[in-house]
């Protein structure tokens, strides 16, 4: 099967900020892909270069096999995007405001109806806006991105600044499309909640480079220990030393917060191994928590940083 | 691409920017209710007689002591005499009413030499006088034309020899106040001119910049929109508030103070038009390449600024060295407050301003098409 967005060793700076130093992906018919990674990882710059607003300094990018130069109008017309912050005309209606983009698309009030439908936007689709919240602002954005019910949805943080509702919303959204529409997704992002929920394919990126990529699982199986203990103790100060050179289990140690983070892959066996082995060593658990590992320990154990830093 | 949705497009983005328009009270008041305003203040300012008022300083210690003053006889007879002040224990004033030149009132201070010089150097009075061998001696600036104007009108009231009486003002005055001749008939074609500029370069120039900044442009050209359409669809709707701007503009002038168009209106509406694309275009351009507001300000700012100053919209530009009236009158600004005049007070028509209707276009054609090449969209 033939991607439907190709990025071949892609290059991108500013002045001397290298913001994508060589990536390359392929996306392919209806899959749902997050650019997962912290602030300045080269996301947007990334994305704008698929959108086409960017030009690469170096590399190539091929949407449906077509190179942007030359296929403006044709790719536009298949690709529906929001950016990271877009201020729309504030005095018009969210329903002028569709209307507006869907006159661009050649496309009427039927379109923009069922859009507003799409978007929940019913009970405010009269109201200017600027009288929008930012999640309604945010779903408006989103819907613009719909109008031609594109083959390609290009969102750039379609949730950041949102409160946990609005998220939702947004997220309601695209699961409705992912089981309704043959729409391929990019969607950059640094909620790995978010990553893991809507997407198929997660692409890790930080200072401009993949630092990995797969499925979920993949990412977080990769090396089959899918567990994480958390731990704090009594006693930290006298209690640590003897704890990493004594124990035999790769704990790590976070001195900012006084914890101790344990991978393991069968919690059944191994925590009363960890058990045993501070009872021996008389070291007193304070606090201990365990859960699923995430996305956000699989960025801190390759970059040793957490997404949201 | 489909070329029978390209008008659809620019009848969209029309219709949302004029709404956007309409639907912010605060434009309207400064696009339409500010120049009638100016208008009315001006046109008042103008037109209105005032009361003109001069200070004379009247040297008493210039006569021998003994020696009666025909200044002091003449004051005594025909002035009202007024409060004391520290400047002066003996102050007249005497006002003459004229039938169109309105009222001067003109205060005498009595005071010594010495005083006499400092209130003149205070700018307190612009003219002295005191009196020898009979004869009435004025001292003032030539050069200050608001101590000559005193002089005049003085020595009218005084005589310029021998004070006797006020001399009977037998010059005859016409007053122009026939159309087309008053301040208020030049000022109205050059608040439009101004309206034109000041609209097309805030309106089009700041609001691509601010919609730049806001990333809304970048999001627009996301789209199969054609780019040059959302430029004019600018200017049209500038144009069309301009058409409203200067109607109303007009209504008002042609209500209060009984202007008309004596020239073909045709022409003028050929000329406005043209005006109105030169001024677009070079919003365009002046807009074509910053997201900063602020950087914005500034550019039109170098713009408007000195056509403001130089253009005539207030007052003759031939009031400015000679050397310079070739580069003033070639200004966008000039050439519409002229013909947009020359149309309205001297009757021109189309042959008139076919020559500065032409320029006009042609800047604005050159000014958009270089603009949107260089347009930065994102």
């Amino acid at each position: 099967m033939n991607p439907i967005i190709e990025v071949k060793e892609v290059y991108k700076s500013f002045k001397n900020v290298q913001a994508v130093n060589g990536i390359s992906l392929s996306v392919f018919e209806g899959q749902f892909t997050a650019l997962l990674g912290p602030n300045g990882a080269g996301k947007t710059t990334l994305v704008e270069m698929i959108e086409g607003i960017q030009k690469p300094d170096k590399g190539d990018i091929f949407i449906l096999g077509k190179k942007w130069k030359g296929n403006e109008d044709e790719l536009h017309r298949i690709i529906g995007l929001s950016l990271q912050e877009t201020h729309f005309i504030d005095k018009l209606t969210a329903r002028e405001t569709l209307t507006l983009f869907a006159a661009f698309y050649d496309l009427g009030r039927q379109r923009v109806a069922e859009v507003i439908d799409i978007i929940g936007l019913g009970e405010k689709q009269n109201a200017y806006v600027v009288g929008l919240s930012g999640g309604q602002r945010q779903r408006l954005a989103l819907g613009i991105a719909l109008l031609n019910k594109p083959r390609i949805l290009l969102l750039d943080e379609p949730t950041t600044g949102l409160d946990p509702n609005a998220r939702r919303e947004i997220w309601a959204i695209l699961f409705y499309l992912k089981e309704h529409a043959q729409t391929s997704l990019i969607l950059t992002t640094h909620y790995m909640e978010e990553a893991a929920q809507l997407c198929d394919n997660v692409i890790i990126i930080d200072k401009g480079r993949i630092l990995k990529q797969g499925t979920l699982d993949q990412l977080l199986n990769e090396d089959h220990e899918e567990k994480i203990i958390e731990f704090t103790l009594e006693k930290t100060n006298q209690s640590v030393e003897t704890l990493q050179h004594t124990i035999p289990l790769p704990i790590k140690w976070d001195p900012r917060f006084e914890k101790g983070i344990l991978s393991v892959s069968r919690l059944e066996t191994e925590i009363p191994a960890f058990f045993s082995y501070l009872k021996e060593r008389h070291i007193r658990l304070k606090n201990l928590e365990c859960r699923r590992k995430t996305l956000d320990d699989v960025f801190t154990s390759l970059t040793g940083r957490r997404l949201n830093e | 691409m489909n070329n029978s949705i390209l008008p659809r497009q620019l009848l969209h983005l029309i219709s949302a920017l004029f709404r956007d328009i309409f639907r912010q009270p605060a434009v309207l008041f400064w696009g339409i209710v500010f120049p009638i305003l100016m208008s009315l203040g001006l046109g008042i300012a103008f037109t209105q007689k005032t009361e003109v008022f001069h200070q004379v300083a009247v040297i008493s210690d210039a006569l021998p002591p003994g020696v009666s003053s025909h200044i002091d006889s003449f004051l005594q007879s025909h002035g009202t005499t007024i409060q004391p002040t520290e400047d002066s224990a003996h102050r007249y004033r005497i006002s003459l009413t004229e039938d169109h030149l309105g009222k001067t009132t003109f205060t005498f201070l009595k005071t010594d030499s010495r005083q006499a010089m400092v209130l003149l150097k205070r700018g307190r009075v612009s003219v002295l006088i005191d009196e020898h061998d009979g004869t009435i001696r004025y001292h003032f600036d030539p050069l200050n034309i608001d101590a000559q104007l005193a002089y005049r009108k003085l020595s009218k009231l005084l005589g310029r020899e021998q004070p006797v009486c006020p001399q009977e003002n037998r010059d005859s005055i016409d007053p122009l106040t026939v159309t087309g001749t008053r301040y208020i008939d030049f000022l109205i074609p050059g608040l439009m001119s101004m309206g034109i500029m000041m609209s097309c370069m805030w309106g089009i120039s700041y609001g691509l910049i601010e919609k730049r900044s806001r990333k809304l442009l970048r999001r627009m050209v996301a789209t199969p929109m054609k780019k040059s359409y959302f430029l004019m669809a600018l200017m049209i709707v500038r144009l069309a508030m301009n058409f409203i701007e200067s109607g109303l503009l007009f209504l008002f002038a042609y209500f209060v103070f009984d202007i008309t168009i004596q020239g073909n209106i045709p022409a003028l509406i050929l000329f406005f038009i043209a005006g109105n694309i030169a001024f677009g275009g070079i919003a365009v351009f002046v807009s074509s390449r910053t997201a900063n507001t602020e950087i914005g300000n500034g550019l039109v700012n170098v713009v408007v600024m000195p056509m403001m100053v130089l253009s005539g919209v207030f007052f003759s530009y031939h009031n400015f060295p000679e050397w310079s009236i070739p580069f003033i009158q070639k200004l966008p600004l000039t050439m519409l407050a002229d013909g947009i005049r020359s149309i309205f007070i001297e009757g021109a028509g189309f042959s008139e301003t076919a020559l500065p209707t032409f320029i006009l276009l042609a800047v604005g054609i050159l000014f958009f098409t270089t603009g949107l090449k260089i347009f930065k969209w994102h």
